[in-house]
């Protein structure tokens, strides 16, 4: 039978092992986003709210280029369209469809602002981002 | 009383033994030895992770969307960018993406005409097909912005496309990457005799 104390060490071997896990698991993060995923941080973080996460392949397996970059007037650049709410629920911008007729509304905030707090605005795997890191590092981030 | 007890002590322990486990399966995955194979590179295994696996989602949202695998897993497959071959998936008719926001009867204007670069050096000349790039897009979106539609008019060189400008406005962030030199060099330069020789 064991007593009280050992049932206290216990607990503690416990919770430094989550507290190893949890470092652990959060350091060994690497970003390996699909390939033209774009991420959105122009006025999230000072809002608190997460980054958006565009992915384009999902939106290309359903529409052409033609239909964001032309009809609705979406520059090729990553956070170069000074995108706010104000303009989506009048319909500008992802609004023109995310209207909760051709696609789901605007009240679904997390499908979007989905992106891990403090993103920066990039193009996931873009031709700059896979230039080979310098060696000695370990692992590119 | 003793029964709570000894209750507790094994699931203690054995959530302890889980923790541990966990602990040296992720070490192993993530291993700090410099000299490992392939370091710098995701193994196949880890190429089109799901939405809550890829490093930059987090959040309740992102267990919600849709993963790559699912959407990748009938579509004609590529060496590079999401694995993908965008243009043989339209063309073989595996996706089928509107031309207009709502109309999906709605044709995209197709023009079939190849423009050759020839370029410096030993690479092959370059082969631009207007086809496959009107299928996705608008003249507007490429003329007179990006390329003036003029022959030999635009100075085109791989330094401006890396950074992004040229082709590289789309390849290299979501039509097929720049390490896919032969889809563009393609056309074979004719045997010429090496200037060295000529003297």
């Amino acid at each position: 039978m064991k007593t009280y104390d050992e049932n206290i060490v216990l607990a503690i071997v416990l919770l430094f092992c989550m507290v190893l896990v949890a470092v652990d698991l959060l350091t060994a993060r690497d970003a390996h986003a699909e390939y033209g995923d774009v991420v959105i941080n122009n006025y999230s973080d000072a809002a608190d709210m997460r980054p958006v996460v565009f992915p384009h392949w999902f939106h290309r397996v359903r529409f052409r280029c033609k239909v964001c970059h032309a009809d609705l007037g979406f520059k090729f650049e990553a956070g170069g369209n000074d995108i706010n709410m104000l303009k989506i629920i009048d319909g500008e911008y992802c609004g023109a469809c995310h209207d909760g007729d051709i696609a789901w509304s605007v009240e679904n905030c997390d499908l979007c602002h989905s992106g891990a707090p403090g993103t920066p605005t990039q193009v996931h795997e873009s031709t700059l981002q896979k230039l080979v890191a310098p060696a000695g590092g370990g692992r590119a981030e | 009383m003793s029964i709570v007890r000894n209750l507790i002590i094994n699931t203690l322990s054995a959530a302890i033994v889980f923790a541990l486990l966990l602990l040296l399966v992720n070490k192993e995955s993530h291993s700090a030895d410099p000299n490992q194979f392939n370091r710098l590179l995701a193994p196949p295994s880890k190429r089109n992770p799901p939405p809550t696996h890829d490093g930059i989602h987090d959040g309740p949202g992102a267990s919600m969307l849709q993963t790559p695998k699912s959407a990748f897993d009938t579509l004609p497959r590529s060496k590079s960018g999401n694995y993908v071959d965008w243009v043989k998936s339209l063309e073989e008719n595996k996706i089928e993406p509107r031309y207009d926001k709502t109309d999906p009867d709605a044709k995209p204007i197709v023009m079939d005409l190849n423009i050759v670069h020839e370029v410096k050096g030993s690479m092959p000349n370059v082969v631009y097909p207007h086809k496959q790039h009107t299928e996705w897009l608008d003249c507007s979106n490429c003329h007179p912005d990006i390329f003036l539609p003029q022959k030999g008019a635009n100075n085109i060189s791989m330094a401006a496309i890396l950074l992004g400008e040229k082709c590289g406005v789309c390849h290299g962030k979501v039509a097929f990457p720049v390490s896919e030199c032969r889809r563009c060099h393609s056309q074979p330069k004719k045997k010429s005799t090496p200037k060295a020789a000529t003297k």
